[in-house]
């Protein structure tokens, strides 16, 4: 390792960098004799960007080089950049010396594809390869599969690694196909389908014998950038809600369009990456998977688009003042969960605490409740509060939106100067 | 006032519960030599450590308690808070005295703020665990300087213990002047005299006690850190929301 090492691990950070997924979790390894690493099973963040993104994998890609030119990716090979690619061992040493100074819990593996899928997806498993087999290293590595890549790499590396994700990148097939004409859904989907297969014939094998291999054991996830097509919310959450179905897949990642290639016709032109739309989008994903939303019931055709200036369960509540208000004393679980301003956590102590005797609103603000939205859609012990349906839904939204539109407002803040 | 005097031990706090059922006196403050004493002093008592009578109060807790409960008294005892001798007092005493127990009672006072001081230890020794950066020395041992707010050292122990089971490691924290030097094998607790500690408090060891290499891998990281930022959604706040500025001290990729 050298001066050139340094200069390649710049441009191939950067050219890894639109790649959010950055998660560690789902896995539990332990030490292996006379190796290093362990995978905790919750994620661990080791540092933080000023992006205010999390590092958590060492999160690389293998080459730079691209047979393929879509739009919105910025190592087409149309364009001018600078190419080059890690040699295998300096890569894999390069990880355990990172991981070695507690610098990040492993590797994310991605890369641009050189001459044709499976021959980048050899090159990407001999990193790996050298990793578990030769270093011994016992912490966390996600892969990408590359779309085409023959399934017989693909188990090869399911077997290796703890995650692999295929990337969406466009939320509608129509959409991928202009912007990237030499993709299309099914080369996405049938690795996708692949991965899931694996994983679910060694879950039924390890029920039989325990020493049997484990395949993918932290699933697998995917990303779509949003904003680079006209598809709507609806379009995306439906696509979201649809895989979360699938039992592999553990995260869709949503990606606020940033413009890397200028002068092409097909992709818009932003002032500004649409984040708040990407954190409402986050927010709707949140609900699908922790709060028992349907993807219908936070978008339809009356409102396709996430309402910017209230977060997704709160326009819900908005929509539906027939459903409220809820006794937090006596109402079930699910329907706390339902109330704008509770948490999971919330709504977990509320049910615990509420045995002891009928709470009051000052200790459900102890709790942890976001009184400040949650006042107009419960009653509690005291005498009940106006609610949103003495108050009506317009009214309480503009109690709640003007103080949102101030947080969003500071979420917009990014005109700092890098001055390079 | 009733005033309980202890040794400011954990073992000490659990005989005074002994003492104040034995007794039946029940102290308004407990305080130990260190602290200022209190004023207008009624009854006091100087209530000596017995490890005996400290497990015995153990015991009684195991049937009151969760494991994650008593666990989580434990964290609030490594707070180090001034509050703690008799917040863990009261709690226990409502345990014992509660037919069914008290801990999921979340609408007490009490119950919640050791929860939330429980809360607060843990994750600080999450915080850590996150961002102990280890620099390679020239006789092969891996130190990392920290400064954390609590004494959650021991804490961490068992997660760098198996992660880097082969490499031996000090964590420093450089607050207390003491640390934890892990050999491949146990982890004994070291302490160095001032002079080290001032060098060490700065987190940066001379040059001469570091390898070769380890320069060179800070300056890799420290790029990688600027090139994966995308430039287009800087975001300080949220920045220093997840990694707040008082941990910054012994990073390479910042300071």
């Amino acid at each position: 390792m050298n001066e050139k090492t340094l200069e390649k691990l710049k441009i191939l950070a950067d050219a890894a960098k639109y790649d959010v997924s950055c998660a560690s979790s789902g896995t539990s390894r332990n030490n292996v004799k006379g190796g290093i690493g362990t995978a905790s099973g919750w994620g661990i963040c080791h540092s933080f960007t000023p992006d205010g993104r999390c590092i958590s994998l060492f999160k690389i890609l293998l080459t730079n080089h691209c047979i393929y030119d879509c739009a919105y990716c910025s190592n087409r090979r149309s364009n001018d950049v600078r190419r080059t690619a890690f040699i295998a061992e300096e890569l894999a040493e390069l990880t355990i010396e990172f991981y070695r100074r507690n610098y990040i819990e492993g590797l994310f593996l991605s890369s641009g594809v050189m001459r044709n899928p499976d021959y980048t997806m050899e090159q990407m498993l001999r990193v790996v390869k050298l990793l578990r087999e030769v270093h011994r290293f016992n912490g966390y590595i996600h892969m990408k599969a590359i779309p085409g890549a023959s399934n017989e790499l693909v188990a090869q590396a399911g077997r290796l690694v703890d995650r692999m994700s295929v990337n969406l990148e466009i939320p509608s097939e129509t959409n991928l196909k202009l912007l990237a004409p030499e993709k299309d859904y099914s080369s996405v989907f049938t690795p996708m389908r692949f991965i899931q297969q694996g994983m679910l014939e060694s879950a039924e094998d390890r029920k039989k014998f325990r020493s049997a291999p484990r395949f993918v054991p932290a699933g697998q996830s995917t990303q779509v950038i949003i904003g680079a097509t006209p598809d709507n919310d609806k379009q995306i959450l439906t696509l979201a809600s649809a895989l979360y179905k699938r039992p592999s897949f553990k995260r869709v990642y949503y990606s606020g369009y940033i413009p890397v290639n200028t002068g092409d016709s097909r992709l818009p032109i932003l002032p500004t990456p649409p984040l708040v739309r990407e954190n409402r989008l986050y927010q709707a994903d949140w609900l699908m998977r922790f709060y028992e939303f349907r993807a219908n019931e936070l978008v339809d055709d009356a409102h396709p688009d996430l309402d910017l200036d209230v977060d997704p369960k709160m326009g819900w509540a908005l929509r539906h003042p027939e459903f409220f208000p809820i006794d937090v004393n006596t109402a079930p679980y699910e329907m706390i969960l339902r109330i704008p301003g509770i948490g999971v956590k919330s709504a977990k102590l509320i049910i615990t605490s509420r045995r002891y005797g009928r709470l009051t609103s000052e200790q459900l603000k102890k709790i942890g409740v976001v009184m400040k939205r949650a006042r107009y859609f419960i009653v509690c012990r005291e005498l009940p509060m106006q609610t949103v349906n003495e108050l009506t839904p317009q009214y309480v939204r503009r109690q709640v939106s003007r103080k949102q539109k101030k947080i969003a407002a500071e979420l917009l803040q990014y005109s700092i100067d890098w001055g390079e | 006032m009733i005033v309980f005097e202890y040794d400011h031990t954990f073992d000490g706090l659990l005989s005074c519960v002994f003492f104040a059922y034995e007794q039946k006196k029940f102290p308004d403050l407990i305080f130990s030599e260190s602290d200022q004493k209190p004023l207008f002093i009624e009854e006091q008592y100087y209530v000596d450590t017995e490890i005996e009578k400290s497990k015995r109060v153990w015991k009684a807790l195991e049937k009151k308690l969760s494991k994650f409960a008593r666990n989580m008294m434990l964290s609030v005892w490594l707070s180090e808070l001034p509050e703690t001798a008799m917040l863990l007092f009261r709690y226990i005493r409502k345990s014992i005295d509660h037919p069914q127990g008290i801990e999921m009672n979340f609408g007490d006072d009490d119950v919640l703020r050791i929860r939330d001081i429980a809360q607060k230890v843990a994750t600080d020794a999450h915080k850590l665990v996150q961002f102990v950066r280890f620099q390679e020395t020239v006789d092969g041992i891996w130190f990392a300087p920290v400064s954390p707010r609590y004494n959650v050292l021991s804490l961490i122990v068992p997660h760098f213990k198996s992660r880097y089971a082969g490499q031996p490691w000090i964590i420093y924290d450089t607050v207390r002047n003491v640390g934890l030097y892990y050999d491949t094998r146990t982890v004994q607790e070291i302490s160095f005299s001032q002079k080290d500690l001032a060098e060490l408090k700065s987190g940066k060891p001379g040059n001469e006690k570091l390898s070769d290499e380890e320069a060179f891998f800070q300056q890799l990281w420290k790029e990688y850190f600027q090139s994966i930022t995308i430039k287009e959604r800087i975001n300080l706040k949220l920045q220093r929301q997840h990694m707040p500025k008082r941990y910054w001290k012994y990073l390479p990729e910042i300071s």
